[in-house]
């Protein structure tokens, strides 16, 4: 190997700690690894989201421990810990089905410019978090 | 240099591009439906919902009909999207494929439940 090629950066795989704390991602880039980030959340937590659905719509009974574990907690679980559970829940599912959305109808209308990549991930950046923070208020009882 | 296209190109991946791409598309929008449903019915609900108002919502024949559909639909989803990340992150064919079958079991069994609940309502 000459001297000239030695010396040459070399540029391999991202690492995970070098890399992903000085790595500007667009706002487009944000949008797809959170769309995966809170896809994945979702599957993992697929028990509890059921168990709130079992619960919530079997029986009186069954309605009022639905209730109670937002309040009183569930098991060794707090209350507070299921209303921060369900928050990110509530999150996960606005940002997957905004930017899904926007998949969508980048699929449908061929809206592939650079600007309109930039401007529609903004949008489901703020709209998700906004619609999240409305949720999240009213979850942990401030309106 | 060996020929990579037409009959002679390698294929690589999960070999059911378009299909599942295609699939995953189909059931979104189907389950964006479901959402949209949902939230009318919550919002066109006068008074406060309580057990009642909540349970009569899933209650009715079509609103069974579609969650099913949506169950199923939601599954196939899921799968297309947790394979996804498989593919990307994990390379060892012996750990991709055990998370793979865990992927599909937890995927049916929920599913399973979920139908459960859905038609003892």
């Amino acid at each position: 190997m000459s001297e000239l090629r030695k010396n040459k950066p070399e540029f391999r795989n991202i690492n995970a700690f070098n890399d992903l704390p000085t790595y500007r991602l667009p706002p487009a880039g944000w949008v797809s690894i959170l769309h995966r980030v809170s896809g994945a959340f979702m599957f993992l937590l697929l028990p509890f989201i059921i168990w709130l659905f079992d619960t919530s719509v079997s029986s009186e009974i069954s309605f009022y421990k639905f209730k109670s574990a937002f309040t009183i907690g569930l098991g060794i679980f707090p209350g507070f810990l299921i209303k921060l559970v369900t928050l990110g829940l509530i999150w996960a599912f606005l940002h997957h089905l905004i930017a899904g959305l926007r998949h969508l109808y980048m699929d449908a209308t061929h809206s592939v410019t650079m600007e309109f990549g930039r401007s529609s991930a903004l949008f489901v950046l703020i709209l998700s978090i906004g619609l999240t923070v409305v949720l999240g208020a009213k979850l942990f009882g401030i309106y | 240099m060996s020929v990579n296209f037409g009959s002679k190109r390698i294929v690589v991946g999960a070999h059911y591009g378009l299909r599942d791409w295609l699939a995953q598309r189909v059931t979104a929008a189907l389950i964006a439906l479901l959402t949209a449903l949902i939230l009318i019915q919550i919002i066109f609900t006068s008074g406060e919902i309580g057990y009642d108002k909540w349970s009569a919502i899933f209650s009715s024949q079509w609103m069974k009909a579609l969650t099913f559909a949506t169950i199923l639909g939601l599954i196939y989803h899921v799968w297309v999207g947790m394979r996804d990340i498989w593919m990307d992150y994990i390379k060892p064919t012996g750990v991709r494929l055990a998370l793979q079958v865990f992927t599909i079991v937890w995927l049916v069994a929920c599913a399973g439940w979920t139908i459960q609940v859905l038609w003892r309502l």
